[in-house]
């Protein structure tokens, strides 16, 4: 039997979702806003909410001082890459304990995240000195390891937890129909996996993407990304907001408009198993 | 199922992510206890040998450290605590039939792919600033006095910050789990009469005790080392300087490594007793 | 424009016969301010003479200091040069870790750089960075709010008059407050402007056996006077403010004064102040005990030990602190807006000379003295801070303590014995005590 829902009550649910989520929204919304300002309009009082010169001049400021595609090529590449080399070390990993569980599987499991606890600027000057002496400096490529080592533990687990929603006889019947070990997981487990992979994908791209110790501290001029091209327009001299707004901009359109597009596989994906 | 061939293939197969890991955590890990025994002053020439426990006993000795215990938790149970219940409420409420859902939950969802870096720039320039910011310009239109957030309000505006950051997800594993609530039970108790809030404490939060356990888990993970946030607003000033933050100072601000590490040592132990508490009162929902 | 591509192309030939065309790619760590930015938009005029390229690494003060410490002292040589202060300076040059800058050109002059920045940024009189820019700090005041408060400005003002012209401008109906200061944690915020106002009250940070000196009656003083001054007539959230704040909010018309480096001259009456016909400038105030409360700083360019690109980073750093540059930067935007505070010759240049602000920037300049910049005698060197490797961690702390003084969460006595604490204890852990 279906709910009966009046007219009145959606349209009640409709002014209180739009309006928490309009407020949600609204700081994003507003350095949008602001960054198509000029510097005066951006601090004027009362601000100004749309009906200001729209400009593009900050957009053109920001490009001319710091070259952002080279940027942003760089956080392509290192988020990119480390989530990508993620997974496919953790696919093995996320099956064995899926489907060949033993006493110590949970526990394993709890191990790799606490690893995430480490308290990065602790271990600064020893793996500033490790990159030092493996000559991988202001690398992509050591970035994209260490990134990819951050959110290793957090790549299992969201595998983990999909590979278990799999039944197993599945697997087995294959098994019976003399699939191989490698040939069960590409053929078989994979594509069944494929939503929960790309959610996976998807989150750990963001949570690389946005991370700002590491990428900031073992990079300099060649393979710094978007937090480092953040980080030379926080407080500046002279009026700000609006420059520091279309850097904002700059810097987060590129997985907002990601994470818009893609936000069914995400929701759908992003269960953690805390659904059965 | 489990053969002795497909054990062994397993803990091959594992073997790669364990290995890497296991080498992410010693390598720093054995570099940060060598470090956390010796005087370690670069600016002063590097090492300069043996310390002994002297960094340990400085570091708990040091009049910040119970403070900065205190506020890193403080944090962690103010956003978590904020962010479950909102998330509580907003999943619900998103699940009701509307106009414009899918709108809806993209603006939602929206802030958790801001940088913290931004996000942080973003609330203390253009929403806390006491004269050019948002929130000021309120309070006025109000005719109140706009408050100094940052500094008046210091620990309340950071984990509204950080709450905003991590509301998104929250809101999000709570409303899969929402949507896979069994609705013709909640029916049947609509129609017996129960009270929304005896079908929400009965029905619904025992269905969402998986997801909340969830939640706290992962938050909790990347709560304790928040960072950014504190960085850009306050630079730990008025009472916001965590256990991450007083080891950055010892660390980088004061050059101080032996210190700094003695002090990373404590926040491992920190976090592991963190961690347990939390298995115990969270680990039984999560059965591996 | 003949005269600056003749001046380009005199300095091609004379760089490229000293030290051969052999083109490099140089990494150098910068501050975002303004001067800088302008630096990064000329950087093809340089490229122009040497052939050699530049990638830029701009960073927020506080994060490029955390990350040019993190390098130089591991030796990481992620940068070719690094832009560093006053502070770091010394204390680095003794370790060892700069190229010494004591070969640099005959054409480069580098008698031409003002005494008190050559002697900030040498150790054992050896230069290891060249300045970009100086700066000392000085009173920047609104001529016609002072005017109305029926008040002259001195100019070598002292305290007590300041306070007494901040209450009178004060007029927060208007949104205007009599005076910004800087209250912001950070020993190169607030710290910087607590300790080179408390010198002018007596006080020092250490005393001669390097015993912290938070519990002396010149300390207590500094804060209380500071602390009623900004109750008074400060603007909101002035616990939050550091430099560009209090730029912002004097460019707004919001301050009737504003206490802080002399290089916010040329912003205060540039293009985006909404104030600039109305600036007037003075000394920093003193109490009558024969200091004052400027400060001394250059941010200045150097070259890490080790790097394999030293040539060609002399030759970007003569350009960028060379007279050449000034004339480049003055050709494109105006006198007004050349780095100020590191060349003799600048302040000999009749053209500079008409500039409103540049003898009083000369004149605090001159009258700062890292070497003798507390009453009492003290152990350390330098103005707003004391060069030793210590001093920014500790400065940082007590700093916050003041803060948190300041936005009323404890009492300035409480900031004080806490300051006294943590001091003594660092410096314990350095082996001073």
């Amino acid at each position: 039997m279906a709910r009966a829902v009046t007219t009145n009550r959606k349209a009640l649910n409709t002014a209180i979702a739009w309006t928490i989520g309009f407020v949600i929204f609204f700081p994003i919304l507003w350095t949008i806003l602001t960054s198509f300002k000029t510097e005066a309009q951006a601090i004027s009082d009362p601000p100004i909410f749309l009906f200001f010169d729209w400009t593009l001049e900050n957009y053109s400021v920001v490009q001319e001082r710091s070259n952002y595609m080279r940027f942003l090529w760089n956080s392509v590449i290192i988020a990119g890459g480390s989530t990508i080399l993620g997974v496919m070390i953790a696919v093995p990993a996320a099956w064995s304990m899926a489907f060949v569980p033993s006493k110590r599987t949970k526990d394993i499991l709890l191990w790799m995240l606490s690893t995430k606890m480490l308290p990065a600027v602790g271990v600064l000057y020893p793996i500033y000195l490790i990159f030092i002496k493996l000559g991988i400096l202001d690398s992509r490529i050591g970035l994209t390891i260490v990134l990819m080592l951050i959110n290793l533990p957090i790549i299992v687990w969201m595998l983990y937890t999909y590979f278990r929603e799999i039944p197993g006889e599945i697997l087995e019947a294959a098994r019976m129909d003399g699939a191989s070990l490698k040939e069960e997981i590409l053929y078989v487990l994979t594509p069944m996996a494929i939503p929960g992979i790309a959610s996976t994908l998807l989150l750990n791209f963001i949570l690389a993407w946005n991370e700002a110790f590491w990428t900031l501290n073992l990079t300099a001029a060649k393979a710094a990304p978007l937090t480092a091209f953040i980080a030379s327009y926080s407080s500046p001299e002279g009026l700000f907001f609006a420059k520091l707004s279309a850097a904002s901009t700059m810097a987060i359109a590129p997985v907002l408009i990601l994470g818009w597009f893609s936000q069914k596989q995400l929701v759908r994906g992003l269960t953690f198993g805390a659904v059965k | 199922m489990a053969t002795q061939h497909s054990r062994s293939a397993a803990r091959l197969m594992m073997a790669p992510a364990v290995i890497l890991l296991l080498g992410w955590m010693l390598v720093p890990l054995t570099m940060t206890l060598w470090f956390s025994f010796r005087t370690y002053l670069p600016l002063r020439g590097g090492d300069q040998g043996w310390a002994g426990f002297s960094n340990y006993t400085r570091f708990i000795g040091s009049s910040s450290f119970w403070p900065s215990v205190q506020t890193t938790l403080i944090i962690v149970g103010g956003v978590l605590l904020i962010t479950v219940v909102l998330g509580v409420i907003l999943a619900l409420l998103l699940d009701q039939p509307m106009w414009g859902q899918g709108v809806v939950r993209i603006l939602v969802i929206a802030p958790f792919f801001v940088m913290p870096t931004v996000s942080a720039l973003v609330w203390k320039n253009m929403f806390m600033d006491p004269t050019n910011g948002i929130l000021a310009h309120i309070w006025r239109f109000f005719g109140a006095t706009p408050v100094e957030w940052l500094s008046q309000a210091s620990m309340p505006s950071i984990i509204m910050i950080v709450s905003w950051q991590w509301l998104p997800f929250a809101t999000l594993i709570l409303l899969t789990a929402v949507q896979s609530l069994d609705s013709e039970q909640l029916e049947a108790a609509e129609m017996d009469g129960a009270p929304f809030l005896s079908r929400f404490w009965f029905i619904i939060l025992p269905h969402l005790s998986r997801a909340i356990t969830i939640v706290i888990l992962i938050q909790t993970i990347f709560l304790l080392s928040i960072f950014a946030e504190i960085f850009v607003t306050t630079g730990g000033a008025f009472g916001t300087r965590t256990l991450t933050y007083l080891i950055f100072q010892r660390v980088l601000e004061s050059q101080n490594i032996g210190l700094g590490s003695a002090g990373g040592v404590y926040a491992i132990i920190l976090a592991n007793i963190v961690a347990i508490f939390l298995m115990r009162i969270v680990g039984k929902n999560l059965d591996a | 424009m003949f005269f600056k591509n003749a001046l380009r192309a005199a300095t091609a030939i004379s760089l490229v016969a000293t030290t051969g065309a052999y083109a490099e790619n140089l990494t150098i760590a910068t501050v975002n301010n303004g001067d800088m930015i302008r630096m990064q938009g000329l950087t093809d005029d340089f490229t122009a003479k040497t052939g050699h390229t530049v990638e830029w690494v701009t960073l927020e003060e506080n994060v490029l200091r955390q990350r040019v410490t993190t390098d130089i002292s591991t030796k990481g040589g992620a940068f070719d040069i690094m832009t560093i202060g006053m502070y770091e300076t010394p204390i680095w040059g003794a370790n060892g870790w700069l190229v010494p800058l004591d070969d640099l050109s005959a054409e480069y002059n580098a008698a031409d750089i003002l005494p008190a920045m050559a002697g900030g940024l040498s150790h054992d009189g050896t230069l290891y960075a060249a300045p970009f820019y100086g700066e000392s700090s000085m009173i920047m005041y609104r001529t016609d709010l002072m005017e109305a408060a029926g008040l002259e400005m001195p100019d070598a003002p002292s305290w007590s008059f300041i306070a007494k012209a901040a209450r009178a401008m004060t007029d927060r109906e208007n949104d205007i407050n009599g005076i910004c200061l800087r209250g912001k944690a950070g020993w190169g915020e607030g710290g910087a402007f607590i300790t080179a106002m408390s010198n002018s009250f007596g006080a020092r940070w250490f005393d001669e056996d390097w015993n912290a000196q938070f519990d002396t009656r010149e300390w207590s003083d500094t804060l209380n006077f500071y602390y009623n001054m900004m109750s008074d007539s400060g603007p909101a959230g002035y616990p939050t403010n550091g430099f560009n704040e209090n730029l912002s909010l004097f460019n707004q018309g919001k301050c009737g004064m504003w206490i802080d480096a002399t290089v916010a001259a040329s912003f205060v009456t540039g293009a985006d102040s909404t104030v600039a016909d109305s600036v007037g400038f003075a000394l920093a105030p003193d109490n009558g005990m024969g200091v004052r409360s400027n400060w001394l700083w250059a941010w200045a360019l150097a070259i890490p030990a080790g790097t394999q690109k030293e040539a060609a980073a002399k030759e970007f750093i003569e350009w960028a602190t060379g007279t050449g540059y000034i004339e480049l930067v003055a050709a494109n935007e105006g006198w007004a807006n050349v780095p100020p505070g590191a060349r003799i010759s600048l302040y000999e240049n009749p053209n500079y000379q008409a500039v409103p602000f540049a003898q009083m920037t000369l004149d605090s300049i001159l009258s700062a003295d890292p070497n003798n910049s507390t009453v009492d005698p003290s152990p350390y060197v330098g103005i707003q801070f004391a060069a030793i490797p210590e001093f920014a961690g500790i400065a940082t702390e007590v700093s916050q303590e003041f803060s948190a003084a300041y936005a009323g969460q404890q009492t300035i006595d409480e900031a004080l014995a806490k300051a006294q604490a943590l001091t003594n204890d660092a410096m314990e852990a350095a082996g001073y005590r």
